[in-house]
């Protein structure tokens, strides 16, 4: 489908796809295998402007918006998932910066972060705390001119290899929610330290890990708005980051449809191409006509975000449930149609439906996502009711 | 550093036809791309510009859609690009084509350096560089394989040559001619692919270059080519098998013109 994508966002595909086949597809099995963190695919990216595609031009960025985001991150996709998150990530970190951080720290972060010399990470799932982000538990309490920092963050995309961390803790637990405050924690600072890197089914190029605080100080200058902001600091950026979610679910799923394509074309059997059954076919059919809705679905929350819309929780939280229902389920398939060679690792879409798995948990499970559509019905239908 | 990186655009070589009555290369319908040497030549220039400073200047010659190849350049990080476009330049051999590019870079002034690729794989002369260097009367590296060394009055570079690799130290302003070892080529970047949609690319003619037709295109072609055609496809060897002794006996007739096998 032709979306009238802009020069600039259509110069991001055919850089990111370029880039895909010549730094990621050689090595992308070997990622997978050694669950290894593609640092070398990192400096390319950032010798490509990529990480400066969503920061604003006073910091280095150019500027370029959600939709240019969501097509960078789903080009990736289509060849590696597990590099894809590893920069969408990226953009996770930064987001509270740059939605709610203060002039002075975007002058001071964003311009490293622009340039790809430093990486970011967003840390707020804890081990007791998923779901239920409410519920966390690393306090920070204010001592001079710094707050000390206690607790630990789990399953951090980047963790480890960031430079930036931006962390939610609780300066007030007594108030809940409205106790939780953000901070921007730099690698080295004293009391932070990682813990063990996790072995996952899929998007394994990723590095997962755990922040642990003890006693960390963190100046005061790194807190992010105002104390109690925490939670809706992590609303905002979570609300701006869905469609990226969404858009990796869609390279994976067009990715995966592109192999079946190809191997359905290629593979023999009865005496003829087995794209040449019904049964094939049809399974074809649906799995493109799912893969282009999700992307029809997906640029249109991230155009929204882009035309200044003030809220779109609910329109990215249905991009981000039904593209990543139509990765798991179009990769699943596509597993299907390679039959056994589909379930050997030789083959790319076994890699594929691991890494889709991913898109429908991560930034905000599916049942999460359909609690806030939910609620976005109710709360709409009631405010109609009232007029 | 001025340094010019000196392109071609030449047809895709997996797609090559052979117009048979004229002996020339049929380039309608072909893809384009940029001669895959040159690649090297322009990353050769960029990052000697980046150790540097300076600037790296993109040059070719060519028809009007040759441009192409010099938005690709700026793209990839050339801070200007130049053509070189005139119905007299066309039918130009290497003698006329070099002598056109070294005609732009004495004009552009100030030049240090010229990097081209080793040769063009279109025509395969590995002529054009050095006769840029000859023109210019300036000295030429050539089959670079490593620029060891660049400062603002010399360069240090390896030749890779059959025998082994030659070590030349070579005083600025210079040509080299660079192989595929050289580097790695880098991938475009975002902000060079936004620049090379709107730059402007001046094109200069014959007018521009102070040149007469007799020194340029098919007019100032000293060569012609009289005939392109695909060498025969050589008969298979014979394989023999045996003792020493049996395989010289067999050799020995074979060189005799015996029959006796």
């Amino acid at each position: 489908m032709d979306y009238r994508l802009s020069e600039d966002i259509l110069a991001i595909r055919e850089l990111c796809s370029d880039i895909a086949a010549r730094h990621i597809r050689p090595i992308r099995e070997e990622l997978d295998r050694e669950n290894r963190f593609p640092a070398e695919v990192m400096k390319v990216l950032a010798d490509s402007d990529l990480f400066r595609i969503y920061i604003p031009e006073a910091y280095g960025g150019l500027g370029l918006g959600s939709l240019a985001l969501c097509v960078a991150a789903e080009e990736l996709s289509k060849v590696c998932a597990g590099v894809a998150t590893t920069y969408a990530a990226n953009a996770l970190g930064a987001m509270p910066i740059l939605l709610s951080g203060s002039e002075e720290q975007k002058s001071r972060f964003l311009p490293g972060l622009a340039s790809g010399s430093n990486l970011a990470a967003f840390a707020l799932t804890e081990p007791d705390a998923g779901s239920d982000a409410g519920g966390i538990r690393t306090r920070a309490i204010l001592d001079g001119d710094s707050y000390v920092l206690n607790g630990t963050k789990q399953w951090i995309t980047n963790g480890g290899e960031a430079k930036v961390y931006t962390v939610i803790a609780l300066t007030d637990p007594d108030r809940g929610a409205r106790g939780a405050s953000a901070f921007i924690v730099e690698d080295g600072a004293p009391g932070f330290s990682y813990g063990k890197k996790e072995d996952k089914m899929g998007i394994r190029a990723s590095a997962t890990r755990e922040l642990v605080f003890e006693d960390c100080r963190v100046p005061v200058a790194n807190l992010i708005a105002r104390e109690g902001m925490g939670f809706m600091v992590a609303m905002r950026t979570l609300d701006n980051s869905r469609p990226g979610v969404a858009a990796q679910a869609v390279g994976i799923a067009q990715g995966a449809l592109d192999e079946a394509l190809a191997y359905a074309s290629q593979r023999r059997q009865f005496g003829q191409r087995i794209d040449s059954f019904q049964a094939i076919q049809f399974m074809l059919a649906d799995m493109a006509t799912q893969v282009e809705a999700a992307r029809a679905l997906t640029y249109s929350v991230a155009r929204m975000i882009d035309s200044g819309a003030k809220r779109f929780e609910k329109e990215a939280a249905m991009a981000k449930v039904f593209a990543s229902d139509t990765a798991m389920r179009v990769t699943t398939d596509a597993v299907q149609i390679f039959g056994g060679y589909g379930y050997m690792k030789e083959y790319p879409v076994e890699k594929m439906m691991r890494d889709a798995k991913i898109t429908q948990i991560y930034e905000g499970t599916n049942q999460i996502q359909r609690g806030v559509i939910a609620s976005a019905l109710i709360r709409e239908s009631a405010s109609k009711d009232r007029k | 550093m001025r340094i010019v990186a000196a392109l071609k655009q030449v047809p895709d070589a997996s797609e090559v036809r052979i117009d048979p009555e004229r002996g020339t290369l049929i380039r309608d319908g072909v893809p384009a791309i940029m001669n895959p040497f040159d690649a090297y030549a322009l990353e050769e220039g960029l990052r000697w510009r980046d150790a540097l400073g300076g600037e790296v200047i993109a040059l070719t010659m060519g028809p009007p859609q040759a441009e192409a190849i010099l938005r690709e350049a700026i793209s990839l990080g050339a801070d200007s690009a130049l053509l070189l476009s005139d119905r007299a330049f066309a039918g130009a051999d290497t003698w006329a084509t070099s002598t056109t590019l070294a005609a732009a870079v004495r004009k552009l002034g100030n030049v240090d350096l010229v990097v081209a690729g080793k040769q063009a794989i279109d025509g395969d002369t590995a002529q054009t560089g050095p006769g840029i260097a000859a023109s210019l009367d300036w000295p030429q590296v050539t089959f670079v394989g490593r620029v060891v060394e660049m400062t603002s009055g010399k360069l240090v570079a390896e030749r890779f040559v059959e025998a082994g690799v030659e070590v030349v130290e070579c005083p600025l302003p210079a040509v080299i001619t660079v192989l595929k070892d050289a580097n790695v080529p880098r991938m475009p970047s975002l902000r060079g692919k936004m620049k090379a949609r709107t730059a402007g690319i001046p094109c200069w003619g014959l007018a521009d270059l102070g040149l007469s037709e007799k020194e340029t295109g098919l007019e100032g072609s000293p060569t012609r080519v009289v005939r392109i055609a695909t060498p025969e496809t050589r008969a298979g060897g014979e394989i023999h098998r045996g003792s020493p002794e049996e395989l010289a006996s067999i050799l020995a007739d074979l060189l005799l013109g015996g029959a006796g096998r």
